[in-house]
């Protein structure tokens, strides 16, 4: 092991450092918020200097056949189960480690300017801090449970910031919806740690990894079962069909904490454990075959509710969702760099553009904070016309927007493409694929759609925030455009970390990753594509991004559109897909209330008020403390009495000892 | 400075090995002569109150002094042990006197009990208890028994201008005098069947004569248990318990039931294990059904009390059947776990007591667990030790009391006494019918009055007392490995002292 890997403690250790210093802070001196951002930017800073430092040490020293493994201690020593607080640093951890902190720090940033003005703000830090300390455990954990500690880790921290506002009811809720959800899935991935322990006998990635393909045969139950439970984790933490309605309610949150953890970060989780686990899931086609098919429905679903919201933010969500629907995609049809790929740019235009929005939401409210208006600063119908106020913004966004639709040379294009092609390519195997193609590019077609809208109503055509508001409206201060700088040249020249195959120095990112993904190779069918088809998607993506967009601007008349207090309600399709074809309803109608009716009536009325009160608990309480009532009547008082049970005492010892 | 060896059939070797015990008492003749002078003030009371809390403490140092580098005895162990069990037990006593020391300063005061010699008499009675935990002969057990038990009597009615506190007084001095009796006696039996009172003198009699049948000495232990079995209030002997622990005062309250019964356990334990080993077929199933119907009693009255004082009480007997089962399995494991819980216990009773004497007025006798409402919101920290003595008590993990039920259990189950156990387990859960009310009051009601517990307030020594009692709870709940490690040890010496001194 290269002695610069060894820092990598360090990575991890800094940030918790942050979370010490700021949670103390937030008791002590919650108004020392010059310490706070110093120390809360610092770690983070710190922290992706030394992830560069140990990627450094990766690149010049790659690991050959095992990964790096870093014991720090023996954490769970009981009988067979040996498991070790250990990091494991090979190629695919370094790319998320890098992703995690380098998008946090310019996070962190941008949050100081946003946040400027929350009285809680030194706790907030503290959070952010907790919450990537746990996202470096998860990403470079070197067994299923440590991956575990951090996977619930960083729940709790999204469950803390969703609901950092907690004075706010519907806030509060958001944040518990986000928690059972997440609890859900957990289920799945705690099912699947007891399995694959049952199995192999061992919890650490390489052991079970490298004894797989032995232990298991491939499409075999066992190892079908366990890779759908893992998915279902996968499908809590990442927000895919049927457990994706959390996502959107946790736009509560403060909007940096929506780009990181719900956009860039946390919610990746899910394709990171697909891609960690890749060699379990080339052994289980069907799995992997559910995999990719709930990716592509859930990119086309979420993509068509996207279209028709109003909220800034919950339009970003639903792409959110959407574009996480694609990297499952991409890891279920075997492309597992493809996955990492557009993991990778994805956390550069998502947090790009949610950061943008919460500019946007920042100098909305503002506005109509100093007019003293109470309406909806996220509502799109109240913006319009913003690139005359905030330029940086609108441009930065537009090159994120240009980014996700897939406009060839921003990094969506090449990322999105090859997952597409991937999956054309698998076509050639199984009809089914080619279904999932059109699936993806339909989804792609309404991307480029629902974007071009997002940023229509937002920053063209009239303003409609109000004549009064229109002066208080401006650019966000420096920290906050600054991160948004960076972000907007990421999502511009990261495609060319991994290019199509027909251009030169392609597929960069696909070599470096080949280490961690080769065990999984054998089980999957060669990927090939004639260059002609190849020429021929990438044309296809093109003219689908173009139709899109354009679409969107020809069709679409910002000009018409009324402010959210004026406006129509929806009708028909509109309004069904406005109301995210009612899956909270559904949800509400099949699920939670059959089980509240079931818990309120049966289980809390008759079992547990009428039989364990009832019967077991107060009534022996009564049996036991009539008894206890005799017994101190006993107690007259008279030494008479006490003297005689003493002799009657003694009388029974006597006669148990002298038999 | 100390020898390393000390010949116990000598006056000055003797002497050596009482070291602690002799300090004490010179300390004790000393204070008299203060008392003598000083007795007329308050202040004057709270002069010797500090001069006897000296004393204990530097008592304690020796002890454990001794406990690191004490001497090893020449040949038997005559009159006085010399084993860690001794020093454990000592150790044990000398807390329990401190802190009964430290809550009575403020207490007599506000209850205006004006008796300096109060002072002397726990001290007293700390000597007995010590020679009850090192005796190495039956008759300096009884000896120490009596000075205990004397010095207790007069402590019990030591306000004397309480009616019931002369009650209690009078009662007690008239049962122990008719259980000292029994003890008596059964030492008699057991010297007229061995013809020694030497606690391993006996063990090599009973093997060597072949007495494991003989009437006599079967007798002789019968009266032993009787006599026992009242001193650690054991059902059916524990008739005077409620009635003793409700009169007296409660810092005396607290003494009793913590180190006085402590010493009694000591005793049995050393008198059982040390000399009567060869005969447990005959005693354990004795002590297995006083242990049982303890608990159960003990728990089950309790459940129907409402005075906090009386409750304790009964607590307080349904410990001492915890114990017994830690008497009853008669093993190494035993012994440790019975020296682990009486520290344990000593801590939680002591502190739970303390508490009563902030909450409560007059004596406490009609301090109602409903006086505890509401006293989460007001006095969150004195409501929070309360939490962790009534925790502990009832053997919540987490606590110390936990650990030492667990170690009992332990015990019980290693010597084969499943159904024990079982009895045990039943007996706690009842014990929750008793002491979560006492939670749920002080967090879950609100306070009878807008001036509820305004007057409560923690004051000097008994702040600390509560405090120190409460961290410690909570110390060895999760991290009770040294204590334990500790008690094994101690638990160990006490039957190869045996055998090591016979072989030599």
């Amino acid at each position: 092991m290269p002695a610069s890997v060894g820092w990598v403690w360090l990575v991890i250790v800094l940030p918790f450092l942050g979370f010490l210093v700021n949670g103390t802070l937030s008791f002590v001196r919650p108004d020392a918020k010059r310490v706070v951002s110093a120390v809360g930017v610092g770690v983070l800073a710190l922290s992706f200097v030394v992830a560069l430092v140990v990627t450094g040490g990766v690149v010049a020293h790659p690991p050959h056949g095992h990964p790096y493994v870093l014991t720090l201690w023996s954490w769970m020593p009981a009988g067979s189960l040996q498991i070790d607080a250990a990091l494991q640093v090979d190629q695919l951890s370094t790319v998320m480690m890098l992703v995690v902190t380098g998008i946090s720090t310019l996070i962190h940033i941008f949050s100081i300017g946003y946040m400027r003005e929350d009285p809680g703000y030194p706790r907030y830090f503290a959070y952010l801090n907790l919450f990537v300390f746990f996202m470096l455990i998860l990403v470079l954990g070197a067994s299923f449970p440590v991956m575990f500690v951090g996977w619930e880790g960083v729940g709790l921290c999204s469950y803390l910031l969703i609901g950092f506002w907690y004075e706010n009811k519907p806030f509060a809720d958001a944040g518990k919806k986000a928690f059972i959800m997440n609890r859900i899935g957990d289920f799945g991935f705690l099912v699947a740690m007891f399995m694959i322990f049952h199995a192999t006998g061992s919890l650490s990635f390489v052991t079970v990894f490298e004894e797989a393909p032995q232990l298991f045969a491939v499409g075999g139950t066992t190892i079908t079962l366990i890779t759908l439970a893992l998915f279902m984790g996968c499908t809590g933490k990442s927000a895919q069909i049927p457990l994706f309605t959390w996502l959107p309610d946790a736009m509560a949150g403060p909007t940096p904490v929506s780009a990181l953890i719900h956009a860039a970060t946390m919610v990746t989780a899910g394709v990171y454990l697909v891609a960690r686990a890749n060699v379990l899931f080339a052994m289980a086609p069907v799995s992997s075959l559910v995999v990719a098919a709930t990716g592509a429905a859930t990119a086309l679903f979420a993509a068509t509710i996207a279209v028709k919201q109003w909220d800034i933010k919950k339009v970003l969500a639903y792409s959110t969702i959407s574009q996480l629907g694609y990297m499952f995609m991409g890891v279920g049809v075997g492309a597992y760099a493809a996955g990492i790929f557009h993991l990778t740019t994805h956390a550069f235009f998502k947090a790009l553009l949610f950061l943008g929005s919460g500019s946007v939401i920042h100098a909305l409210h503002h506005a109509f904070h100093a007019t003293h208006r109470h309406d909806d600063a996220q509502d799109m119908r109240n913006m319009g016309g913003l690139r005359r106020y905030m330029p940086w913004t609108a441009a930065l966004m537009w090159i994120a927007t240009l980014a996700i639709a897939g406009v060839p040379g921003f990094s969506g294009f090449f990322s999105k493409d090859e997952i597409l092609a991937m999956t054309f390519a698998r076509g050639q195997e199984a009809g089914v694929f080619y279904v999932l193609w059109i699936v993806g590019a339909v989804a792609a077609l309404l991307t480029a759609f629902y974007m071009t809208r997002m940023m229509l109503y937002t920053f063209h055509g009239p303003t409609r925030t109000g004549e009064e508001e229109e002066r208080h409206l401006h650019e966000a201060p420096w920290v906050m455009t600054g991160p948004l700088l960076f972000l907007g040249i990421g999502s511009v020249v990261a495609g060319v970390l991994n290019l199509p195959a027909v251009l030169p120095g392609s597929g960069w990112l696909h070599h470096f990753l080949e280490p961690v993904t080769e065990g999984s190779t054998a089980y999957l069918p060669e990927f090939h594509l004639a260059s002609a088809t190849e020429w021929a998607l990438l044309g296809l993506a093109t003219l689908i991004a173009a139709a899109g967009i354009l679409g969107a601007w020809n069709f679409l008349k910002p000009a018409l559109l009324q402010p959210a207090s004026l406006a129509t309600p929806e009708s028909g399709l509109q309004r069904i897909l406005l109301r995210k074809w009612y899956v909270d309803e559904i949800y509400d109608a099949l699920v939670i209330r059959p089980i509240m009716w079931l818990s309120e009536r049966t289980f809390w009325k008759v079992v547990d008020v009428g039989v364990i009160d009832g019967v077991l608990v107060n009534g022996s309480a009564k049996t036991a403390r009539a008894v206890g009532w005799i017994g101190s009547r006993l107690q007259s008082g008279r030494v008479a009495t006490y003297v005689f049970f003493f002799v009657l005492g003694s009388i029974l010892v006597l006669r148990a000892l002298l038999r | 400075m100390i020898p390393a060896y000390v010949d116990l059939s000598e006056a000055s070797g003797l002497l050596v090995a009482l070291l602690p015990e002799v300090f004490l008492t010179g300390w004790v003749l000393l204070l008299l002569l203060v008392v003598a002078w000083q007795h007329r003030s308050a202040e004057d009371q709270q002069l010797v109150g500090r001069l006897s809390l000296a004393g204990l403490v530097v008592t304690l140092a020796l002890v454990i002094l001794y406990w690191l580098r004490g001497p090893e005895p020449e040949g038997l162990e005559l009159m006085i042990a010399l084993d860690g069990f001794r020093y454990a037990t000592a150790a044990v006593f000398l807390i329990g006197a401190i802190l009964a020391v430290a809550i009575s300063m403020h207490y007599l005061r506000r209850e205006s009990i004006l008796v300096p010699e109060y002072y002397l008499l726990i001290l007293l009675a700390t000597i007995g208890m010590m020679f009850m935990g090192g005796g190495a002969d039956l008759v300096v057990i009884f000896l120490g028994l009596e000075l205990m038990s004397v010095a207790v009597y007069v402590l019990a009615g030591i306000n004397r201008r309480s009616i019931f506190a002369a009650e209690a007084a009078l009662k007690y001095f008239l049962l122990g005098a008719f259980a000292s009796a029994f003890l008596l006696y059964g030492i008699a039996l057991i010297y007229g069947a061995t013809g020694t009172t030497n606690l391993t003198l006996v063990y090599v009699q009973i093997s060597a004569m072949g007495l494991q049948t003989d009437v006599m000495l079967i007798a002789g232990i019968a009266m032993l248990l009787v006599g026992f079995g009242f001193k650690v209030a054991a059902v059916p002997f524990h008739m005077w318990t409620p009635d003793v622990y409700d009169g007296a005062p409660t810092p005396v309250t607290a003494f009793m039931a913590a180190a006085v019964k402590a010493a009694a356990f000591a005793a049995l334990m050393r008198i059982l294990v040390q000399a009567l080993a060869p005969m447990d077929s005959v005693w354990t199933e004795a002590v297995w059904w006083l242990a049982a119907i303890t608990m159960v009693v003990g728990n089950v009255i309790a459940l129907a009390q409402r005075r906090l004082k009386r409750m304790l009480a009964y607590s307080s007997i349904g410990h001492a059947g915890y114990l017994l089962v830690a008497v009853t399995s008669g093993t190494d494991l035993g012994t440790a776990a019975l020296l682990y819980y009486v520290l344990v216990y000593t801590l939680m009773t002591v502190g739970a007591f303390a508490i009563l004497t902030v909450v409560g007025r007059g004596g406490e006798r009609d301090t109602r667990i409903d006086d505890f409402n509401g006293l989460g919101s007001r006095r969150p920290w004195l409501a929070f030790a309360m939490t962790v003595f009534m925790l502990s008590l009832l053997g919540f993990p987490g606590t110390a009391g936990f650990i030492g039920k667990w170690y009992i259990l332990s015990a019980a189950v290693q010597a084969d006494q499943f159904k024990l156990a079982v009895v045990l387990v039943g007996a706690s859960i009842l014990s929750a019918g008793y002491y979560l009310p006492v939670i749920m009051a002080m967090y879950m009601k609100d306070p009878v009055s807008d001036t509820a517990h305004v007057e409560t307030r923690a004051v000097g020594a008994v702040r600390w007392v509560i405090g120190v009692t409460a961290m410690l709870l909570l110390l060895f709940g999760v991290w009770p490995n040294a204590v334990l490690d500790l008690a094994k040890e101690e638990g160990r010496q006490l039957r190869p002292a045996v055998l090591v001194t016979v072989s030599r």
